[in-house]
């Protein structure tokens, strides 16, 4: 299922650019709305880095089941033998190597052009790598949810941003933590916690959603 | 099923709970009303000022018994959407489709009164705090479940995703809950509770009482109201909505 999605992906590279490419001009926003100076930059980096992954993670949730539901695989997929909510999560790792993984490379470039100290960096990037498979994994749910609903790519974002809160508190907090000296193990802790649950749960939850979507 | 006593199934069908739905409101309306009257005047008029906090704190009195329904009607309304999707009583998604509503106004009103009271204490309007952000994602979860019910036409289907959607919200009410606890955060922690004496006077205790009651009263009125329309509105086809409105004519 893994290298089913990403060969699929590989085929339409240009769409991870895409993503890519959103996160990295989003990013690059703030300092042109913020104005240049670097001790301003330095302490909103971690949480604009991290809105930004939000963000260039959600757009890309329609992506995740829209394709397979147009073609009728989703339902092929529904009848399969094997349990569904393992298929879900193979769709998902997929989803997260297409889409996550390349966030996690770029944000430390995007850390140093807002003035963040290594260790800062190192954190950031290691807050994503736990962070960003839970935002695919519950963005998963919403997507399922909202296969073939009208005005579905808005709405998505309504449901799922209020569930990617708590990811972002501990995830760009872990940064914040680290530079300002008081140690990001905490934060990052509670979001590998939180990977464990959503890798357990949500596939479950995605299953079922995408049952009824399909019913 | 039938071995004596009444049958209490027989109330999960919209066409029997339809009248006593009805029958019910009055029996929910008057206390409504009476312990609002109740509760207000005890706010204004019998609980003495705080010591600390002056006048300001009366407001408590609207703003703790609303945040505490905020969260008990999102809990009653996943149960009523689990019960719509694990045993599929029509009647069950209704009330969860007519209680989300007035749980989204009580969070409203928990996060504007909170408001209010935190200019003069806290002198701001807003802070990011933990019990602040955790409730006002629960204000975002039922307009998400609303949202998503009002976005898809098949009934069917609206009724089981924005099921499922509020089953998953459910993560977020003990977060409110114990975010007093978890962080040190500057939203006050509980002052009762059930294991230990209510660090408050008795009077405010009863007048928090009262106006939880009356809070509580109110949302049965307007979920059983809006239950009614409903049901109404989906088995407009049923045969005996026709003969109701044929007799009421």
């Amino acid at each position: 299922m893994v290298r089913r999605d990403l060969t699929l992906v590989m085929r339409n590279r240009a769409d991870v650019a895409t993503i890519l490419f959103f996160f990295v001009i989003v990013v690059s926003l703030f300092p042109l709305g913020v104005g240049p100076e670097m001790n301003i930059l330095r302490t909103i980096a971690p949480g604009v880095v991290w809105v930004a992954a939000l963000l260039a993670s959600m757009l890309s949730l329609g992506r995740m089941f829209a394709a397979d539901h147009a073609d009728g695989t989703l339902e092929q997929l529904l009848v399969a033998p094997a349990p569904l909510a393992l298929l879900v999560l193979g769709k998902v790792i997929a989803h997260w190597l297409a889409s996550g993984v390349p966030l996690v490379l770029m944000a430390p470039l995007l850390g140093l052009q807002f003035g963040l100290p290594a260790d800062g960096l190192a954190v950031l990037m290691v807050s994503l790598l736990l962070g960003t498979p839970v935002l695919s994994l519950v963005g998963a749910i919403g997507a399922a949810l909202t296969l073939g609903v009208r005005g579905g790519g808005v709405l998505v974002s309504l449901l799922v941003l209020p569930l990617y809160i708590p990811v972002l508190i501990f995830g760009a907090g872990a940064v914040d933590a680290t530079v300002s000296g008081l140690g990001g193990q905490a934060h990052l802790s509670i979001l590998a916690a939180m990977l464990v649950l959503a890798g357990c749960f949500t596939p479950w939850a995605t299953a079922a959603a995408l049952r009824i979507s399909l019913d | 099923m039938s071995s004596g006593g009444p049958n209490w199934f027989k109330y999960a069908s919209p066409m029997a709970f339809y009248p006593l739905a009805g029958r019910l409101i009055p029996w929910f309306a008057v206390p409504a009303v009476v312990l609002t009257a109740i509760g207000l005047y005890m706010t204004f008029f019998v609980a003495p000022v705080d010591y600390r906090q002056g006048d300001a704190y009366r407001i408590m009195f609207i703003h703790v018994p609303a945040a505490w329904m905020s969260m008990w009607l999102y809990i009653c309304m996943a149960v009523y959407a689990a019960l719509g999707l694990v045993v599929r009583t029509r009647l069950s998604s209704m009330m969860a489709q007519a209680i989300a509503p007035t749980g989204a106004m009580f969070t409203f009103i928990a996060l504007w009164t909170g408001a209010f009271w935190g200019k003069p204490m806290w002198g701001a309007w807003w802070v990011w705090d933990a019990r602040l952000t955790s409730e006002l994602i629960l204000l975002f979860l039922y307009i998400g479940v609303m949202a998503l019910r009002a976005a898809i036409d098949d009934t069917r289907r609206a009724d089981r995703a924005s099921g499922l959607l509020a089953l998953v919200g459910v993560v977020n009410v003990p977060i409110i809950y114990y975010s007093v606890q978890w962080w040190n955060t500057l939203h006050q922690g509980a002052s009762i509770s059930m294991t230990a004496a209510p660090t408050m006077s008795r009077i405010m205790l009863w007048t928090l009482l009262v106006m939880t009651f009356a809070f509580w009263a109110h949302a049965f009125v307007t979920s059983l109201m809006r239950v009614r329309g409903i049901i109404l509105e989906r088995e407009r086809h049923a045969e005996w909505v026709a003969e109701m409105v044929d007799e009421t004519k």
